[in-house]
Parts: structure tokens; C-alpha cells; sequence
């Protein structure tokens, strides 16, 4: 009878600290769960006590690859809790700059850190010498993206001019232009990315799943929108409460959530699977290239709707930029704000998926009550329920085996566990 | 490190949001040739390998727990050279504005009665911890510092980071003060180094990269004052991220 035991302390290529602990004595399954061992930070201590002004340059500092995710979540919470309205210009560049930060952290997620276990090595260094172009494309849409987000915000991590209800400094015409012109020469990048991903062997593994995302009803929604489900259920973002219902877990410093079912999935496949429609028709080109279709139900698979949200974000920010142009840049200062005591919640789709914030102010703009609930916390139960799924398929196969899928099945969630504990180490014990 | 054979670099993070050590992969974008200078034997974050034999550790991130001191004293037995990388590790950064409350209130506001599940204590700079040799501020750090203090360290001299205030940068911009057009902003007391990014942005300086030596913290505050902001506002200005340098000045 088999048995089994793996430890990975601290998984690699992930973003924070996490642990995988499998161990299967006799044929049974006695423990198989993934830890997050990241040091809690307390973001939502943090904030208490400070000026509406700061919080989204405070809370940016949750997460060095989703900084302007953050921004932006925590400046909709505080502008819907101080009834600010952001102008149709701050709205179109904030789209861009969430363009910028979705392409650039989809190309480490897919690149950097997925790409080096298809391809035999243990990191993305080697292949610099085995594989020199696929790097120096990946290095290339990296470049262009955090320029990208540089041209908007200053840079990327951590956002400086993003700030309640618009921005402190604007891109200039030409220096739209000359971003568009290396977003159009991205294209063929896109081209080969699709390419490249679609050539790759997917483990094989379906579980049924309900997915998570927002929803708008005129574009794939990444800022704003209403919470919908696979399964049908559909809510305003200030009721994220019933959707995320938050527990602590003893091993994990990230707190794990559940819908109507013990564990629902956020992320790239989640938002291809309620969104497909919305995508702009080059990115369903992509999807179809890379087998994709709602309702895909392989975890692997969400590092290929990854790919597909790269291209839907390329071609989105060129026609965005098309618009500020026709549009002109206006010289627009950020509007006034009154402050008063009130409470808002924000609410954006970032890389990893539905990110909330909840602030509540006094009558002097003084935070006094925050929440923020991550993409990764929400995916940790099912992250947990597919592994301990997928573990009795392969328990016939050689340990190293089943280490690496276990893995690899980490990975494709892309958990950001610096966010989440505000998470990654393999256990077989 | 006069030796034939390329020096060994690894990177180990605290609590932060591994932004600095993102900073250092853009870093390579335009500078990898620094991968021929350098063999990088842990990088968790960007590598499955893990090599124990490094002379040059960076670590990002503040130390907030116990068994964190373990994980420091043993990176500094075997580094010869231990740099902090960025705010969390130079200054405690963000990490510590929890400092400010009582340390129950914060544990119980974030996890309810489960707290005592989960390891905490008041943010440190690793400093304050072990030895450290360099450091390279910023919240995140510059991508052109981190290279001028790599080739220094390389050269075996020790990096020189600026101790004028951030004015000075922002001067050399020709950016218009801040304060001329009613924003605020802490570039008199700050430590330069970043090209004055922020107020060049239109955004006033936070001190991410801790203030300089013998700043005249009263004026600032005088300063301040006069451009409208409450007490409150400029103790939430001071403290944003210089809270562990400013208690620790007042014991």
C-alpha cells in the first residue's frame, strides 16, 4: 500500500511564504493541505487612526505585484464612503494603469514563475541561456507594462499619483502616443506568448467548481461591477460579507472563506468563466487557440486564461488610449473633498482575483474601521479541497511526481501570500 | 571578496510585500549583465534552488515575530556582508504603524478571538535585530540605487547613500515646491536618493526613506502647521513610515 510523505517547507516561485503537507500512510489520505506561514501584518490595524488621504498609499503596501489593485480598491471604498465621483478621464486612466499592472503580473506569474516547470528547470535564470528569446520577450512585456504604469502613476510599485477621486500628475498626449505605438508592437509578443502556452502539457484534473468574479454590463469587468457566482447568485459589492464569509484557520495566518459551498475559486479563470463574452475578440481567439471555454473546470488552466487576459489587456489599453486622445488630455485637479463620517467599500478584480476593501471614517475623514479581504484568502479552501482531490489520482506515481504536481497545482492559483497574510512552503511529513 | 569566483547573493524577506525584491528582478530588465557578476544561490521568491553558501544576503522586510530572530542570526553567521533592503528592513516602515496601538488591540481587530493562533510582536527594522553592513532605503527602493550599491559592494567599498535632504533633488528637477501650491510635504527632513519621485508626481513626500541626520523636526512641524494641517494630520505625516525610529528616539 502506498505510502506517502512530503514537506515542502516554503514553496518556491510563489509570492510569500506557504507549505505543502501531504501524508498518506497505508493508501490513506491522513493530511493534505497547503499552509501560509507568512508573518501577519495587521494592514487592517494599520490604517486605524489615519486620514482618508493615506489609506490607499498605505494599503498599496499590502502587495508589491498588485500595488495599484490595492490603490485602486481602497481609493473606490474611501471616494463611494465621501460620495467623491472620479471625472470619465481619471476613470479611463485608472482602466490603463489596471491594465499595466494585470499584464505585468500575469507575465512573472506565467513566465517567471509557471513557465520553468514545463520546461524542466528550477527558475527562470537558466533559460537565459537555453531558451534566450522566450526571456527576452517576457523581459520585454514586463518593461512595457511597468512603463506602462509608470507613465500614469510614476511607477508601478508602489502608485504615487493615484489619489482620491483622480491624480496628482497626467501622462502627456505624446507620451500616450508613444505607449500605444509599443502596445500595437506587443501584439506579435502576444502572438508568441499564446503560441508558446498553448504547446504546453496541462496536467489532466477537473473538479466542478463555483467561480467568483465581478461583472459589469458593458465591459469585463475589473473596477466596479456587482459580485456574481457560476452558480447563479448575483450581489452588490457592499454585501461582499455574504459572499466571502471570513474564518480563521489554526495553520494558516491567512483567514479562508466559503460561498454556498465549502470553497468557490477567484482569479483569471473565475472571470473568463462568467465574463467570456466581454472579451475583446482577439482574446477569444486566444482562448480558443489555448482550449479554453466556459465553464473550464482545471485549476491548472488559469495560467492560460492568464495569457488570455494579457491579450485582452493589450488590446483594451490601445483602444483606451484611442479614446483619451480623441477625448484630449484635460489639465484636471483632483475634486475637493468634504469630509464627513461615512462608510464605503471598493471593490476590483486584480490578477488574483476579487479583492474588497471596507473602510468606515469619523466626522473628521479619520479612518476608524478597515477591511480588506484578498484574492488568495478566498482561494485557500479550494486550493485545499482540489489538492486533496487531486492527490488520490496520483498516488501511484513516484513522490518527486506527486511533489511537483502538488506544486504546480499551488502555483496555478498564483497565490500572493504577502497579500494574503496579508502565504507558501510543501509539506510531506 | 577578492577572489576569482563570482560572489554569492541571496535574498530572504521579513514581513513586506516582496516589492523591493520585485524591484531587483525589474532591476535586471536593464542591467543583466549584472547576472555575470553575481551567482544568485536563493532567491525564493524567482528560484526553486536554495544554496547556504552566500557571502552577500539582502533581506527584505521587518522582523514582527520570534521565531524571525532565529531566521536573522542565522543569515548573519553566514553572510559576510548583510544589506537591508528597503523601508520595512531600514526603518520598520509601514510595519510598524501597528506599533502605535496597543499590541492586543491590534491581534483581536484582525483575528477576533482566535488571535493567540498567530505569532506577533511590535515591528522591528532588522537592525535592531542583528548587524547589518548597508542599507538601501526606499518603500519600494530605487532600481539605480540598489545597482550603485551592488557595484560598491562588489568593488569592496562601502555604498554611499545620500544624507542631504530630499529638497536638494527636487531643486535639481525644477519641480515647483509643493508647498507653493498648497500641498505638503516631508522633503526637508528626508533623506534623498530617490530623485524626489514622489513630489515630482505631485504627491508629498512620506519619508519612506527616513529622515536625515539632525533634522530640524520642529520647524517641520511648524511648517506644517502653517500649510494647514491638524496635529493629528502631521504626527500621521511623521509616522508613516518613521514610526520605530521616533519612539525609539524618545525612550
Amino acid at each position: 500500500m502506498t505510502t506517502v510523505n512530503i514537506s515542502v517547507h516554503h514553496v518556491t516561485r510563489v509570492e510569500g511564504h506557504g507549505d505543502i503537507v501531504v501524508d498518506v500512510k497505508s493508501g490513506e489520505i491522513r493530511e493534505c493541505r497547503f499552509e501560509v506561514v507568512e508573518a501577519p501584518r495587521f494592514f487592517e490595524a494599520m490604517v486605524r487612526g489615519r486620514p482618508y488621504y493615506e489609506l490607499s498609499h498605505i494599503t498599496s503596501r499590502i502587495c508589491g505585484i498588485c500595488a495599484v489593485g490595492h490603490a485602486t480598491a481602497s481609493l473606490r471604498a474611501t471616494e463611494r464612503a465621501l460620495g467623491v465621483e472620479p471625472s470619465e478621464q481619471t476613470q479611463l486612466l485608472r482602466k490603463l494603469n489596471f491594465h499595466g499592472e494585470m499584464l505585468d503580473s500575469h507575465v512573472l506569474h506565467t513566465y517567471y514563475l509557471v513557465a520553468p516547470d514545463f520546461l524542466g528547470v528550477g527558475s527562470v535564470i537558466p533559460l537565459v541561456n537555453t531558451h534566450r528569446p522566450i526571456v527576452e520577450r517576457a523581459l520585454k512585456i514586463k518593461k512595457l507594462s511597468g512603463d506602462l504604469c509608470a507613465m500614469v502613476a510614476g511607477r508601478h510599485t508602489h502608485p504615487i499619483a493615484m489619489t482620491v477621486g483622480g491624480f496628482t500628475h497626467l501622462p502627456t498626449e505624446q507620451e500616450l502616443r508613444d505607449m500605444q505605438a509599443r502596445l500595437v508592437d506587443a501584439r506579435a509578443d502576444m502572438d508568441e506568448t499564446v503560441a508558446l502556452f498553448s504547446t504546453l502539457d496541462w496536467p489532466q484534473f477537473e473538479r466542478e467548481t463555483e467561480y467568483i468574479s465581478l461583472q459589469k454590463d458593458d465591459e469585463y469587468a475589473y473596477i466596479d461591477g456587482r459580485i456574481v457566482t457560476t452558480d447563479g447568485f448575483t450581489y452588490p459589492i457592499e454585501d461582499y460579507r455574504q459572499v466571502t464569509n471570513e474564518e480563521c484557520v489554526p495553520f494558516s495566518t491567512a483567514k479562508w472563506t466559503h460561498h454556498n459551498r465549502e470553497s468557490y475559486m477567484v482569479g483569471a479563470l473565475a472571470r473568463l468563466n462568467n465574463n467570456f463574452d466581454q472579451l475583446h475578440p482577439r482574446a477569444k481567439e486566444a482562448a480558443a487557440k489555448l482550449g479554453l471555454k466556459p465553464l473550464t473546470t482545471n485549476p491548472f488552466l488559469n495560467s492560460a486564461a492568464q495569457v488570455v487576459e494579457m491579450v485582452h489587456c493589450v488590446e483594451d489599453a490601445i483602444e483606451i488610449i484611442d479614446e483619451l486622445l480623441t477625448r484630449g488630455i484635460q489639465p484636471e485637479q483632483p475634486p475637493e473633498v468634504t469630509v464627513h463620517a461615512g462608510e464605503g467599500v471598493g471593490a476590483c478584480d486584480v490578477p488574483r482575483g476579487t479583492l474588497f476593501h471596507n473602510y468606515v471614517f469619523d466626522d473628521d475623514g479619520i479612518c476608524i474601521e478597515a477591511n480588506c479581504i484578498i484574492p488568495t484568502n478566498q482561494n485557500m479552501a479550494n486550493l485545499n479541497a482540489d489538492m486533496k482531490a487531486l492527490l488520490p489520482q496520483v498516488l501511484d506515481r513516484p513522490q518527486d511526481e506527486i511533489r511537483q504536481l502538488l506544486e504546480m497545482l499551488v502555483r496555478a492559483y498564483d497565490p500572493c501570500i504577502s497579500c494574503s497574510a496579508h502565504y507558501l512552503k510543501v509539506e510531506f511529513v | 571578496m577578492a577572489t576569482n569566483e563570482k560572489p554569492k547573493v541571496a535574498f530572504f524577506d521579513f514581513a513586506s510585500c516582496e516589492g523591493c525584491q520585485l524591484t531587483v528582478v525589474d532591476a535586471l530588465q536593464t542591467h543583466l549583465d549584472l547576472l555575470d557578476a553575481v551567482e544568485i544561490v536563493q532567491f525564493r521568491e524567482a528560484m526553486t534552488e536554495k544554496g547556504e553558501d552566500y557571502q552577500i544576503a539582502f533581506v527584505e522586510g521587518s522582523c514582527t515575530r520570534k521565531s524571525d530572530e532565529e531566521r536573522l542570526h542565522r543569515i548573519r553567521k553566514q553572510a559576510q556582508i548583510v544589506v537591508a533592503l528597503g523601508a520595512c528592513a531600514h526603518t520598520g516602515g509601514v510595519n510598524a504603524l501597528k506599533n502605535l496601538h496597543p499590541l492586543e488591540d491590534v491581534r483581536r481587530w484582525v483575528y477576533g478571538d482566535k488571535a493567540d493562533w498567530y505569532e506577533t510582536y511590535p515591528a522591528r527594522p532588522i537592525d535592531a535585530v542583528i548587524e547589518v553592513d548597508a542599507f538601501i532605503p526606499g518603500c519600494p527602493i530605487d532600481r539605480e540605487e540598489f545597482i550603485r550599491v551592488v557595484k560598491a559592494l562588489l568593488l569592496g567599498k562601502k555604498p554611499s547613500i545620500p544624507d542631504y535632504p530630499l529638497c536638494v533633488e527636487c531643486k535639481l528637477k525644477e519641480n515647483v515646491c509643493l508647498f507653493q501650491v498648497g500641498k505638503f510635504c516631508l522633503g526637508p527632513i528626508t533623506r534623498a536618493g530617490c530623485g524626489a519621485i514622489c513630489p515630482t508626481y505631485g504627491d508629498g513626500c512620506e519619508g519612506c526613506r527616513g529622515l536625515i541626520p539632525n533634522p530640524n523636526e520642529n520647524a517641520m512641524k511648524d511648517v506644517l502647521a502653517e500649510a494647514g494641517l491638524t496635529v493629528e494630520e502631521i504626527m500621521a505625516r511623521f509616522t508613516m513610515f518613521n514610526t520605530y525610529p521616533l519612539q525609539e528616539a524618545k525612550r
